[in-house]
């Protein structure tokens, strides 16, 4: 291999350059101005001229690096995801921040961090770049975790984390130490290309290789039998950071288990079982526990495992359908988890505040636009029509029906409907609550504001107007033999 | 038997240091002074005093800076290879490191911003 012609094209990595490039920028001008406001301004700058540049990528499929950047629809799609989850939680981290005096600039640069860590592991069939960008994406959120350092569940929250995403980590790497002894190689394309040969020479490795890549991934998208860290976690992060944990590392990893599983592995018929039950498990254990939290974020957290196992029923499934079934849900999934997230955040900003449901109690009195908008998110949690929610719960079942998996949507289908019962319960608290005293009120900030509007118009636009959204959904896609 | 030809060096590593070891063990005991007094009698672990609580306290800043080093420590083990090899990268090598430095020199205005090198 010569090594100077090494195929750099600075344009493809472009959107990651200047994130990082306003990251850095950002943590060194915090350092020497004490300005916090014109950080968030210069982050959200970063973010959306990255945003820019990523969409100009859209449906023009290149590669680089050797074949280790790899800029499809699939991976600008999921860019996109990515950087809005990250810009939604900027504003709505900011006046929480304020509130619970941890506004630091750090937070700014590590979110930035995060999200370049996420867009590569979307955007590589190499399992090394996915591992390096797995890793870009979680250390920084073990210190997100752990930012408010005088509450004692803000460290339990980063020490967790770390020690949990480091445990996964070592049973991906593991796995795809076991994947190059069976293959040569860590590129899916040519493990996939090869794969008869393979199977027949070296079956055990591959397998076992490609379990332990599913364990590591399992870990992160906090599917069950690997998800005891995520209500601990969730809980005792800062609320948007617990936000952008529930969204944008989840996605990260679908993203990379899309790839890796209906792509790489797609030889490997027998995995189906394990999608299979690690779906329902999933689904079940999610669902039945969040009916017993008083804590509206372990609730989340909870309600956000139950999501995931949906994701896992469309990734039983397998083929092109199903697959553009979970893009398609994890969009929606964004603007409606991120919006009841904001409006969570909002509440917790008040002082003494402990995110519980009772906490909610007579918001509908004091708010009635606030209770509204929280209404409608979690009937799009609940997956109520005309929501996003409903839309993309019905293309993953009925893409799970047409493949044959009638039992596991009826069992996603029940779990749907006990799901409504711990949404409905928060409504009611908001509604129909008699508060103990006063509900004191919340204050409103234009960043908010857009942040409430996004995620309301986004959760509505792809309930609503389905047809559109599913159509870029089926556009972001790679080849699928 | 293809596994052993390819491992014997390694095997042949391990034996010729336990027999490396056990002649200097034999040589100081045949050969060496014997005097023995109460201090060399005590075993050796860094300079630390062998024997006392183990909740000492010291300042953190010892961590910080072990933190600190470690990592820039860590980041200077890449320039090595790239040295070995400097001819045959050229000037792509050199772009690529002079990046990577730059990277490191932000975090290292980072640590001095935040004055974590200072001692009081």
């Amino acid at each position: 291999m010569d090594i100077r012609s090494a195929a750099i094209d600075l344009g493809l990595i472009s959107p990651e350059i200047i994130i990082l490039a306003s990251a850095m920028v950002v943590l060194l001008l915090g350092t020497v101005l004490k300005s916090r406001g014109l950080m968030a301004f210069l982050s959200l700058l970063g973010l959306v001229v990255g945003l820019v540049l990523v969409l100009q990528q859209w449906s023009q499929p290149q590669s680089g690096y050797y074949g280790m950047v790899l800029k499809d629809n699939f991976s600008v799609f999921f860019s996109v995801v990515f950087i809005m989850t990250a810009i939604i939680t900027l504003l709505m981290a900011r006046d929480y921040l304020i509130a619970k005096h941890i506004d630091r600039h750090e937070f700014y640069t590590l979110l930035m961090f995060s999200t370049v860590g996420m867009m590569l592991m979307a955007g590589s069939t190499d399992l090394v770049v996915i591992f390096l960008g797995l890793e870009i994406m979680s250390v920084p959120l073990y210190v997100m975790a752990g930012m408010n350092k005088i509450d004692p569940k803000s460290n339990e929250s980063g020490i967790k984390y770390f020690m949990i995403g480091a445990f996964a980590s070592s049973f991906l790497v593991f796995g795809i130490a076991l994947l190059y002894g069976a293959s040569g190689t860590t590129d899916l394309r040519r493990i996939m290309a090869d794969f008869s040969f393979l199977k027949m020479q070296s079956e055990l490795l591959l397998y076992s290789g490609a379990l332990l890549v599913m364990t590591g991934f399992a870990f992160k998208v906090a599917a069950v039998p690997f998800h005891m860290w995520v209500p601990d976690v969730y809980e005792g992060a800062p609320t948007p950071v617990t936000g952008f944990f529930s969204v944008g590392p989840k996605a990260a990893g679908f993203a990379a288990l899309l790839r890796i599983c209906v792509y790489g592995f797609s030889g490997m018929a027998e995995l189906t079982a394990v999608f299979w039950l690690l779906a329902v498990l999933t689904m079940v254990v999610g669902n039945v526990l969040a009916i017993f939290q008083n804590n509206i974020k372990r609730m989340l957290a909870y309600s956000s495992i139950a999501h995931a196992g949906y994701i896992l029923v469309a990734l039983t499934a397998g083929g092109e359908g199903a697959v553009s079934s979970a893009v398609y849900y994890l969009l929606a999934y964004m603007f409606f988890n991120l919006g009841g997230f904001t409006i969570v955040t909002i509440i917790d900003s008040r002082t003494g505040s402990n995110s519980q449901i009772d906490e909610i109690k007579g918001l509908a009195g004091r708010h009635p636009y606030l209770a509204s908008l929280l209404a409608l998110f979690m009937f799009a949690l609940a997956g109520f029509p005309p929501t996003a929610g409903f839309m993309g719960k019905f293309y993953i079942f009925s893409e799970a029906v047409r493949n044959g998996f009638v039992w596991l949507t009826v069992i996603a289908v029940m779990n749907s409907l006990v799901s409504v019962f711990y949404y409905l319960r928060v409504v009611v608290a908001a509604f129909f609550g008699k508060p103990d005293q006063e509900f004191s009120p919340v204050s409103f900030s234009p960043a908010l504001f857009i942040a409430l509007l996004v995620t309301a118009v986004g959760t509505l636009a792809l309930g609503c107007f389905p047809g559109y959204w599913l159509e870029l959904s089926q556009m972001s896609m790679f080849p699928i033999i | 038997m293809e596994h052993f030809n390819t491992f014997f060096p390694i095997f042949f590593l391990f034996v010729f240091a336990a027999i490396l070891a056990g002649v200097f063990l034999l040589l100081s005991v045949l050969f060496g002074r014997k005097t023995k007094t109460a201090a060399k009698g005590d075993p050796y672990e860094s300079g630390m005093k062998p024997i006392g609580t183990t909740r000492e306290r010291f300042p953190v800043r010892f961590y910080l800076v072990a933190i600190l080093f470690i990592i820039f420590d860590i980041e200077v083990v890449f320039l090595y290879p790239w040295a070995v090899i400097y001819d045959k990268l050229g000037m792509f090598g050199f772009m690529e490191m002079l990046v990577f430095v730059v990277i490191l020199l932000v975090g290292y205005f980072y640590v001095l911003g935040k004055g974590a090198l200072k001692w009081d």
